[in-house]
């Protein structure tokens, strides 16, 4: 089909970012839009080659759209992976300049520009391409529909990866709001915001266009995601550009209102991007691995309303003993302690899930991928309160505790209900009858978990370490540690913890290699018959 | 039980689900972040404080541009060891004019709230070209390149705009005189007389040891010799006492 208008606009988009490029008021700028210039001239020549040129008396026949809308979620998977990879990477780097400050290359390799790269990467790139390509699938399975409004899924997919491009380059060029999570300067929020308004239309739309009474719990914890993430990306990216023509811009609110607002926005993008979203993932993939219905329906009721009014108050906990005022601390300890409770309901309701098919854990690595997940989800929700308590925050604050914290619920929860729900997705989407190798997926699995372990661990010697030589006396009452000294003592956990992070990105690099064979229809013939052996006797 | 069968209304209609969800996610952010515009102790203002030089907001911008704030934070805590090791616990109004705060979440580098004074430019000057030079177990990155960045003054007026637009109380006065200041600042020789009046309590030299040039070595070095000059705490500590 010849999508004149579509390639009309691609072709004035890149005009015009070439002309942004070279009336730019500062050379960040002008780079920027020279990448976007480049990166918009060639998805132009891709759409101009796919004009055909046939004699209009020819039919044309046009896409089957009766069915689900599957060539999508092909596509997000392949990109999950991709970015999945290269944010692992990133992570392994960072950790590495963190032990061996020499291989910091300034200025466009330097920890600094390297850590919103790796952030972004794993959480947006990574995460962000999972709940793309999961909650399409997810809502056309459980509303029986195809997804709404066409091709503006398309739009969606990639003009959410053109706004991971244009974060991952201006990261690289210094070009920053200097926000945690939410770095990228007003343009590509501008675009995000875009972006993001049409996922809410595809998603939202495929539901009223449902053919099942009944909205399914997975959709109602993607619609929650998808809307609070909106309001938090309007609030916490409110600012004033200096220019139309220049990257930079000044934020709206300044000092602890500014403070707050970030890590309300911070904190919910834990609660909502990587929580309620992935909540909606393991909704779905959890009883379809185990074939059992969800352990309990009135659960997932209390729990969904209980997570996503609790988590919105637990902002204030990043911002213990700072200058903002204690009435907000400790409303914001309060409720994340609370906060505990509903998290665990969805641990619960998930592992529950395997009421009756407990057995398979012993044949199925994929379904054990769930319950690590699951069993990670619980640990740093268990984590997270504790170290929310002001008494214990002034201890882990400003240390490794917290890095350690957010890479067993990033690297343990969010990685591992991912690679489970691709493991499940891959054969079905590419119509092969079972993955390449489930030893593989079984090598992924204890390279990943063995990774996390020594991650966690270290972070949390290396946090307490610290924690604890700042605030050392001695009988004179005098401070023991110079900081440098807190800083070497830690060099050990620093290496253990990049080893850790190569595991898990090795396991990773497994599972990209099975993914591939899966897709190419190869199945490894040793796995069949090993695995029926197993199957006890009913 | 009626509770659940009442909720079996959300789950067929979508609007409602809708805005019950909605209205669940606003009422937390509401309650918390809406007073912190009101109530005194966040909004009161500090003897002392002013807005940022010309020269030192082209500073801040090459601290956030780099990402320093990933490493180091600007926030004491009221701590015994944190006030011995960095000075008097900070201030909700010292940040006020911070568009956006940097307050940063991780020390793997020591805070800087009050690392103004602390060292000479000499020191801060070696110590980003070569952190090892000075600190020989650091683990920070060098910012050697930032000797040979020049600095622009033309366009720096419209940062002092764009901050006056959010808040700050930039005079059109300091506007209008921005690109001179920020060049005056740095220059040990040139006409000072306007940029003291405009700014109180700022330090006038050549930060980066090399007169020919105006790098953002400079400005990132003025920007770091002031921070947490500004507010006389020994007075604040006295009227904190009153109460």
């Amino acid at each position: 089909m010849n999508n004149i208008a579509t390639v009309c606009i691609l072709g004035l988009a890149t005009f015009v970012a070439m002309m942004l490029s070279a009336l730019s008021q500062d050379s960040l700028f002008s780079a920027h839009m020279g990448i976007l210039c480049f990166i918009l001239l060639c998805t132009t020549i891709v759409f101009l080659r796919r004009f055909e040129f046939a004699p209009s008396g020819a039919a044309v026949s046009p896409p089957d759209t009766s069915g689900y809308m599957d060539e999508i979620v092909r596509y997000g998977v392949i990109a999950t992976l991709f970015w999945g990879i290269a944010g692992f990477l990133v992570g392994v780097v960072i950790a590495a300049q963190l032990a061996w400050p020499i291989l910091n290359l300034e200025p466009y390799l330097n920890f600094g520009r390297l850590r919103p790269l790796h952030t972004s990467a794993v959480i947006f790139a990574f995460g962000g391409n999972a709940l793309l390509c999961t909650s399409f699938y997810v809502v056309q399975r459980t509303c029986n529909a195809r997804l709404f409004g066409g091709d503006l899924a398309w739009f969606v997919f990639w003009g959410y990866q053109l706004f991971i491009v244009l974060a991952a380059t201006g990261y690289l060029l210094g070009i920053t709001q200097s926000k945690e999570y939410a770095e990228p300067e007003w343009y590509v929020d501008i675009w995000l915001t875009i972006v993001w308004v049409a996922y809410l239309i595809v998603f939202m739309g495929t539901i009223i266009r449902r053919r099942e009474p009944h909205i399914y719990v997975a959709n109602w914890f993607f619609l929650a995601f998808i809307v609070t993430v909106a309001m938090l990306h309007l609030v916490n990216n409110a600012a004033v550009p200096v220019s139309f023509l220049g990257v930079k811009s000044y934020s709206a609110f300044s000092g602890v209102q500014d403070a707050l607002t970030q890590w309300w926005y911070g904190h919910n993008a834990v609660g909502f991007f990587l929580t309620a979203g992935f909540l909606g993932m393991m909704y779905y993939f959890v009883p379809k691995q185990a074939e059992r219905p969800i352990f309990s329906y009135r659960l997932s009721i209390i729990h969904f309303w209980a997570l996503i009014f609790l988590y919105i108050w637990a902002g204030p906990h990043h911002l213990h003993y700072t200058a903002l005022p204690d009435w907000a601390q400790t409303l914001g300890m309060v409720f994340s302690i609370m906060l505990w409770m509903p998290s665990w309901g969805g641990m619960i309701n998930g592992l529950m899930t395997l009421q009756g098919a407990w057995d398979k854990l012993r044949t199925d690595p994929v379904l054990r991928m769930f319950v690590i997940s699951l069993a990670f989800y619980g640990m740093s929700t268990f984590e997270g309160p504790m170290m929310s308590i002001k008494s214990v925050n002034s201890l882990s604050h400003y240390t490794d505790w917290t890095i350690g914290h957010v890479h067993s619920g990033a690297l343990g929860w969010n990685g591992m209900i991912v690679f489970g729900s691709l493991y499940y997705l891959v054969p079905k989407l590419w119509g092969r009858k079972s993955l390449y190798s489930l030893k593989l997926v079984n090598w992924h699995l204890w390279l990943a978990t063995l990774g996390i372990v020594i991650y966690a661990a270290v972070m949390w010697v290396a946090g307490i370490t610290q924690g604890l030589m700042w605030r050392e006396y001695d009988d004179q009452g005098f401070l023991v540690n110079s900081f440098i000294e807190t800083v070497t003592a830690i060099h050990p956990e620093y290496v253990m913890r990049t080893f850790g992070g190569l595991l898990y990105l090795l396991g990773a690099l497994i599972m990209v290699y099975n993914v591939w064979r899966t897709i190419r229809g190869d199945v490894e013939e040793a796995d069949k018959p090993k695995l029926d052996a197993a199957i006890p006797a009913e | 039980m009626s509770f659940y069968k009442q909720h079996k209304k959300l789950e067929r209609n979508l609007t409602l689900l809708f805005v019950f969800s909605l209205i669940a996610v606003l009422i937390g952010g509401i309650v918390e972040i809406a007073p912190l515009f009101y109530v005194k102790n966040t909004i009161e203002k500090v003897e002392g404080m002013r807005p940022y030089t010309p020269l030192e907001l082209a500073g801040r911008d090459v601290y956030i541009r780099e990402g320093c704030y990933v490493c180091h934070s600007q926030m004491i805590r009221p701590f015994r060891d944190e006030v011995e090791r960095y000075g008097h616990y900070s201030l909700a109004a010292e940040s006020m004019y911070d568009h956006p705060f940097q307050w940063g979440s991780k020390r793997t580098g020591p805070d800087l709230a009050r690392v103004g004074g602390r060292y000479s430019d000499d020191w801060h000057v070696q110590h980003l070209k070569n952190p090892k030079s000075v600190v020989p177990e650091s683990i920070m990155p060098k910012y050697a390149f930032l000797a040979e960045a020049g600095l622009k003054p033309e366009t720096i007026d419209g940062h002092l705009k764009a901050n006056a637009m959010v808040g700050v109380p930039y005079t059109e006065d300091m506007i209008a005189n921005a690109a001179d200041d920020l060049r005056a600042q740095a220059d040990p020789d040139a006409d000072t007389d306007g940029l003291e009046e405009r700014y109180q309590n700022i330090s006038i030299r050549d930060f980066d040891g090399n007169p020919d040039a105006l790098t953002e070595m400079d400005a990132l070095v003025a920007y770091l010799q002031m921070l947490g000059t500004l507010v006389d705490l020994e007075a604040y500590k006295q009227k904190e006492n009153l109460r």
